[in-house]
């Protein structure tokens, strides 16, 4: 079990360090939102199934926070992506947008 | 020992998600790293509870959980009406 629950703590601990590294390598804001938020995920729920592992009576305060972050962290990447795209403009490699589209379309509703 | 391998790649990952909290070239990017920032502070809380044998730390990494989210909400409501209208 201690063997288990040592994988999961290493894997957690070692997504968080790509996210780290992505965020700081990554060329672009969207490209920041993308590693940072994706990665930190995996990492968190690979560090709570590891220490669930090792004190099973926890898991249901684990659950929790693994709950939390699984729905907090989406709603928060993608509200970050949007008032950036808002405020600073899309990517500059994009062939086509649909969101200026329809952003304009929007815009006087808002 | 694992704990320790476990706690310097965090350290490694809070180190360059702090580099870029300050040298970020936009508020955007900034309020991005704050938020990587928040959920990599959660797993050290969840990891600290997990070293000193307490379940009563998991409490302070759910508060933390609801108010960082809160924040991140926040920040990227600002960045939208401070910037967003040109």
């Amino acid at each position: 079990m201690e063997i288990i629950s040592g994988v999961f703590l290493i894997i957690g601990g070692l997504f968080y360090a790509l996210g780290g590294l992505g965020i700081f390598r990554m060329p672009d804001t969207f490209d920041r939102i993308q590693a940072g938020t994706k990665a930190t995920t995996l990492g968190a729920f690979s560090l709570l199934i590891g220490v669930a592992f090792m004190f099973p009576s926890w898991s249901l305060k684990l659950l929790l926070i693994g709950l939390f972050i699984a729905i907090s962290n989406p709603i928060g990447s993608s509200a970050l992506a949007k008032a950036t795209y808002k405020s600073f403009g899309g990517p500059s490699n994009l062939e086509r947008d649909d969101l200026k589209e329809f952003l304009g379309g929007a815009k006087d509703v808002d | 020992m694992i704990t320790v391998i476990v706690f310097v790649l965090i350290g490694i990952g809070l180190l360059f998600a702090s580099v870029r909290l300050i040298i970020g070239p936009t508020v955007a990017d900034r309020v991005v790293s704050l938020d990587t920032f928040n959920v990599i502070v959660i797993g050290i809380i969840v990891l600290l509870s997990f070293v000193f044998e307490r379940a009563l730390y998991l409490d302070i990494a759910i508060v933390y959980a609801i108010l960082a989210f809160l924040e991140t909400i926040v920040f990227a409501r600002y960045l939208e009406g401070r910037y967003g209208n040109h």
